[in-house]
C-alpha cells in the first residue's frame, strides 16, 4: 500500500492551502526532508519537506489547487515498508469485516454492510437502498425550488440588518434567491460591488460593471493577461477583504528624526562587528511604536464581530517584500524589547522572508503593521490595513530639509533630517482624535531619541 | 488510534469504570448470563461475578427502582432497559422520583444512576424495537438526557454520566452500535456532559441534530458539497442540559438552521432549537428555520417501504439542505 502524504496542519486558524508548486515529480526518489512541495497560505508560503524516503508514485493536487488541511496531495511508495509512519489510523484492524482505507477520524463514518441488528446477527439491511430509490428525485432542480410566489420585496432579517450595516439599497439588488428574493450572500456581493445608494448613477455603473466584464477590456493590441500566481492571488484576496471591509481613515505628520539619524550613525558600526547585523532605523521606529501602542491599547485593537477586540500583547508586524510578493514577519512582544533586541529580533525574520523561508510561526498574533515605505523612496502613502488589525503605520522616506525652529535667538532656518509618518486606521475603532493621539506619541518617542542614548545592547 | 464500533466503545466505558470503581454495578435483563442483547455487557459475569452484573425480571420499573434505591444509598447502578421501547413501566420511578429527589431532599440525598437505553429505528425492528423516546425525558428538569452519535463521543460521554451524580438517560441509537466506526484513544478520558461539537464545518447553513442522524447529515453535506453548498454540523450530543451557545454561534454565521431528528416532528428537539434560534439569532437569519423530523405516527413500520419512510436518509436530508441553500 502507497504512503499518502497528507498537507500537513501549518499554523493555527488555517484550514486550507493553496499548492503552490511541486518541487518533484512522480518517479523521482526523494530522500526524508528534501523539499517537495510549496504550500501557500493566507499567511505564508513555505516548503513542504517529504516525510519519509521513498519514491514519489502520484500527485493528487496540481499545483493551483485549494485543498483542506489534512487532505492526502500525493502518494509515495517508502524505501523502508516497515518504517514507523506514527499513522495508526492507517493500520488495519485485524480481522476487521469492514475495514476501509479511508480514515475514520474521531468522527467516525458509517460502514457499508454492517450487521445493524440486535446482537449483530444476520440482518438484511433494506432501509437505505429503500430510502435511495424512494428520495431519488425526479427532477431536482425543482424538488429544490417548490413555489413560493414573488419574494423580491420580502427581506430577511439578516439582509435588513446588513443592507443598513453597509449602506446597501436593496431595490437595486436582484435577488438571486427563491422567488426573487434577496439573500445575505446577494447583499455581501452588492457591499463589495460597491453597489451603495450613496453615488447614483456611478453606482450604478459599478453595478454593471461588476456584472458584465467588459470583453473588449483586454483586448487592445500589445495587451497580454498574466496569470496570477498563489501568493498573488492570495494577497489580492486579503486585500480586498480589507479595503471592503474596514472603512479606513488616514492621518499623517512630519517627525524630526535628526537625533535619530545621529543615534544610529553613532552605534551602528559597534553594533555591526558585535551581532553581524544591520541597526537599522526599523529598530527606533518600532520600539517608538511599541511604547506608543501600550499607552494607546485601542490601535492595538481588531474589530470581530461587531465588538472590539483590544490585544494584551504588541507584536507588530513588519511589510517586507520578498521575491513573491508581499510578507509580514511579526515581532512578538514588541515593547518589552529594547531597539537592540528589536534590531537583533528583525534581522533572521527579514533574512528569512527575502529567502521565502518564514514559518508560520514567523507571521502569527501580529496586532499592528509598520510599513517602512521609506525604504522605497515614498514621502507620502496611504496603506490598507494589514485585516483584521486596526491600523497600519507607514515610515515614509528621510529627506533633509530646511525647517524653522525657535530658539533662543528667535526663529531660525535650520537643515533637519525630517520623515513623515502616516496612519491608516480602522474608523469602526477609533476616531481621528485617538488616532492623532496615537501618531503624537509615536512622534515625541522618536523625537526624545538623543545621540548618546542607550539602545539597550 | 484504534478504531472501535459504538458497541464496543460503550462496553468499553462500563468496564473500565467498573473495574475503577466497586461501586458500579450493572443490571438489566439478560445482561448477566447472555451479555445483553447487543452484547453490551458480553464477559462482564465472568469479570465482576454476579453481585455486581444482575440479571433482572422482565419488569422495567423494578429494574430504575432498584437501581433508584442503590444509587440513593452511595452505589451508582447502570441499568439497561433492552430497548427504549419498554421502558413505559419505568415512567414514574425515573421521572416522578429520581428527577426530583435532589430538589425534593432541599440537595440532601441525590441519585447518581445512568439508565442505557438502545433506542430508535432503522434496523427492521417494528413497532416495539424502533421507538424514539428522546424528547420525553428531555422534558423533565432534574434528569440529564445524552444521546452520542461517534464511538469517541460515546464512551467519553458514558464515562461522565456514570461519574456524574445526577440520574443520566443515555440514549444509544441502535442502528449506530456496529455502524459507526471512529477512533477511540486508549487512555482514560471523558467528554464533557452538556457541550454540542461542531461535527463538520461550513459557511451556508447549520445541520443542528444529534445520534445517528449526525452520520446522515454528514453524508448528506458530502452529497451537496460539489453543488457549491457548504454545510456545517452541529451535533448536540446533550439534549439536557442543551448547549445553546454552539448553534447560536453558527446560525450566527450561516443565518440559515436545519434542525434533523428522527424522533417525531411535533414538541420535539427541533422545536426548542427553533424557537432559541427565532429568539435569540432572529436578526441573523437569512431564512425559516426548518425542520426535518420523523412523522407524527404511532410507530415505524415493519414493512421497509414504510421503515424507509418514516426514516432520516442521507437523500432526504441532501433535499432539505437544497431547498434551504436556494431560498
Amino acid at each position: 500500500m502507497p504512503f499518502r502524504i497528507k498537507l500537513p496542519q501549518v499554523g493555527e486558524s488555517v484550514t486550507e492551502a493553496v499548492i503552490g508548486r511541486w518541487l518533484r515529480k512522480p518517479g523521482d526518489h526523494i530522500e526524508k526532508f528534501d523539499p517537495l512541495v510549496e504550500i501557500v497560505t493566507d499567511k505564508v508560503s513555505m516548503e513542504f519537506p517529504a516525510p519519509h524516503a521513498g519514491t514519489l508514485t502520484r500527485i493528487i493536487y496540481a499545483d493551483g489547487a485549494e485543498v483542506p488541511m489534512g487532505t492526502v496531495i500525493a502518494e509515495m511508495d517508502l524505501d523502508d515498508p516497515s518504517v514507523d509512519t506514527g499513522d495508526e489510523a492507517e493500520a488495519q484492524p485485524a480481522g476487521a469485516p469492514d475495514s476501509s482505507p479511508e480514515e475514520v477520524g474521531r468522527v467516525g463514518r458509517m460502514v457499508s454492510g454492517a450487521n445493524v441488528g440486535p446482537t449483530g446477527g444476520v440482518f438484511a439491511d433494506a432501509t437505505r437502498n429503500v430510502a435511495r430509490q424512494d428520495a431519488e428525485p425526479a427532477q431536482p432542480a425543482q424538488a429544490a425550488r417548490p413555489d413560493r410566489g414573488d419574494l423580491s420585496t420580502r427581506f430577511s432579517p439578516v439582509v435588513v440588518r446588513l443592507a443598513a450595516q453597509h449602506g446597501v439599497d436593496l431595490s437595486r439588488i436582484a435577488g438571486t434567491g427563491i422567488g426573487g428574493r434577496v439573500t445575505k450572500q446577494d447583499v455581501i456581493d452588492a457591499s463589495r460591488r460597491g453597489a451603495a445608494t450613496t453615488g447614483g448613477e456611478a453606482a450604478e455603473a459599478t453595478h454593471v460593471a461588476a456584472r458584465e466584464p467588459g470583453p473588449g477590456e483586454s483586448a487592445a493590441p500589445g495587451d497580454r493577461t498574466v496569470e496570477p500566481s498563489p501568493v498573488r492571488r492570495m494577497i489580492a484576496a486579503r486585500m480586498v477583504r480589507s479595503a471592503t471591509e474596514i472603512p479606513h481613515a488616514w492621518t499623517a505628520i512630519e517627525v524630526d528624526v535628526t537625533n535619530m539619524v545621529l543615534a544610529r550613525e553613532g552605534k551602528k558600526a559597534a553594533f555591526a562587528t558585535r551581532h553581524k547585523a544591520e541597526l537599522s532605523y526599523v529598530a527606533f521606529t518600532l520600539h517608538a511604536i511599541a511604547r506608543a501602542l501600550r499607552s494607546n491599547p485601542l490601535v492595538n485593537s481588531s474589530w470581530q464581530d461587531g465588538k472590539i477586540l483590544v490585544r494584551g500583547a504588541v507584536n507588530v508586524g513588519i511589510a517586507v517584500a520578498a521575491p513573491h510578493g508581499l510578507v509580514v514577519p511579526v515581532i512578538r512582544d514588541t515593547d518589552k524589547l529594547t531597539i537592540a533586541g528589536i534590531a537583533r529580533a528583525t534581522a533572521p525574520l527579514v533574512e528569512r522572508a527575502r529567502a521565502n523561508r518564514l514559518t508560520p510561526a514567523d507571521v502569527q498574533d501580529g496586532t499592528f503593521t509598520l510599513n517602512n515605505t521609506g525604504a522605497l523612496g515614498s514621502v507620502l502613502g496611504m496603506a490598507i490595513i494589514n485585516h483584521p488589525q486596526a491600523a497600519i503605520m507607514n515610515t515614509e522616506a528621510i529627506v533633509k530639509r530646511p525647517v524653522v525652529v525657535s530658539g533662543s535667538g528667535g526663529d531660525q532656518i535650520v537643515v533637519r533630517s525630517m520623515m513623515n509618518v502616516t496612519l491608516s486606521f480602522d474608523h469602526r475603532v477609533i476616531d481621528g482624535a485617538e488616532a492623532s493621539r496615537f501618531v503624537q506619541d509615536v512622534r515625541r518617542n522618536i523625537e526624545g531619541y538623543a545621540p548618546s542614548m542607550d539602545i539597550g545592547d | 488510534m484504534a478504531v472501535k464500533t459504538v458497541i464496543e466503545a460503550v462496553r468499553e466505558a462500563m468496564r473500565e469504570e467498573m473495574r475503577k470503581d466497586p461501586r458500579v454495578f450493572v443490571l438489566g435483563e439478560d445482561i448477566a448470563e447472555r451479555g445483553g442483547v447487543f452484547l453490551a455487557t458480553d464477559g462482564f459475569l465472568k469479570e465482576f461475578g454476579p453481585a455486581r452484573v444482575i440479571d433482572t425480571p422482565l419488569a422495567e420499573s423494578s429494574i430504575a427502582g432498584i437501581a433508584i434505591g442503590a444509587a440513593v444509598n452511595g452505589l451508582r447502578p447502570i441499568a439497561e432497559i433492552e430497548f427504549a421501547d419498554f421502558v413505559w413501566p419505568a415512567m414514574n420511578q425515573i421521572v416522578g422520583e429520581a428527577a426530583r429527589i435532589r430538589y425534593g431532599t432541599n440537595g440532601t440525598k441525590f441519585v447518581p444512576m445512568v439508565v442505557r437505553m438502545p433506542y430508535g429505528g432503522g434496523v427492521r425492528g417494528g413497532l416495539y424495537h424502533s421507538q424514539t423516546i428522546d424528547v420525553v425525558f428531555a422534558h423533565q428538569p432534574g434528569l440529564v438526557v445524552i444521546a452520542p452519535s461517534t464511538p469517541y463521543d460515546a464512551k467519553g460521554l458514558l464515562k461522565a454520566a456514570i461519574r456524574s451524580d445526577d440520574p443520566v438517560i443515555f440514549l444509544e441509537h441502535k442502528r449506530t452500535y456496529r455502524l459507526v466506526r471512529g477512533e477511540v484513544p486508549d487512555e482514560d478520558y471523558v467528554v464533557t456532559i452538556g457541550e454540542a461539537d461542531v461535527k463538520r464545518k461550513g459557511d451556508d447553513m447549520t445541520i443542528v441534530t444529534y445520534g445517528l442522524a449526525v452520520h446522515y447529515s454528514l453524508e448528506a453535506a458530502e452529497l451537496v458539497k460539489d453543488e457549491g453548498i457548504s454545510v456545517e454540523v452541529v451535533d448536540l450530543r446533550t439534549l439536557a442540559p442543551l448547549d445553546r451557545t454552539t448553534f447560536l454561534e453558527s446560525v450566527r454565521r450561516t443565518s440559515k438552521a436545519l434542525v434533523v431528528h428522527e424522533d417525531y416532528h411535533t414538541y420535539g428537539v427541533g422545536a426548542e432549537v427553533a424557537a432559541t434560534i427565532a429568539q435569540e439569532a432572529f436578526h441573523d437569519l437569512d431564512a425559516p428555520v426548518t425542520r426535518l423530523a420523523g412523522p407524527d405516527v404511532p410507530a415505524m413500520g415493519f414493512a421497509p417501504t414504510l421503515e424507509a419512510e418514516f426514516m432520516l436518509s442521507p437523500e432526504k436530508i441532501a433535499t432539505a439542505i437544497r431547498e434551504l441553500a436556494a431560498y
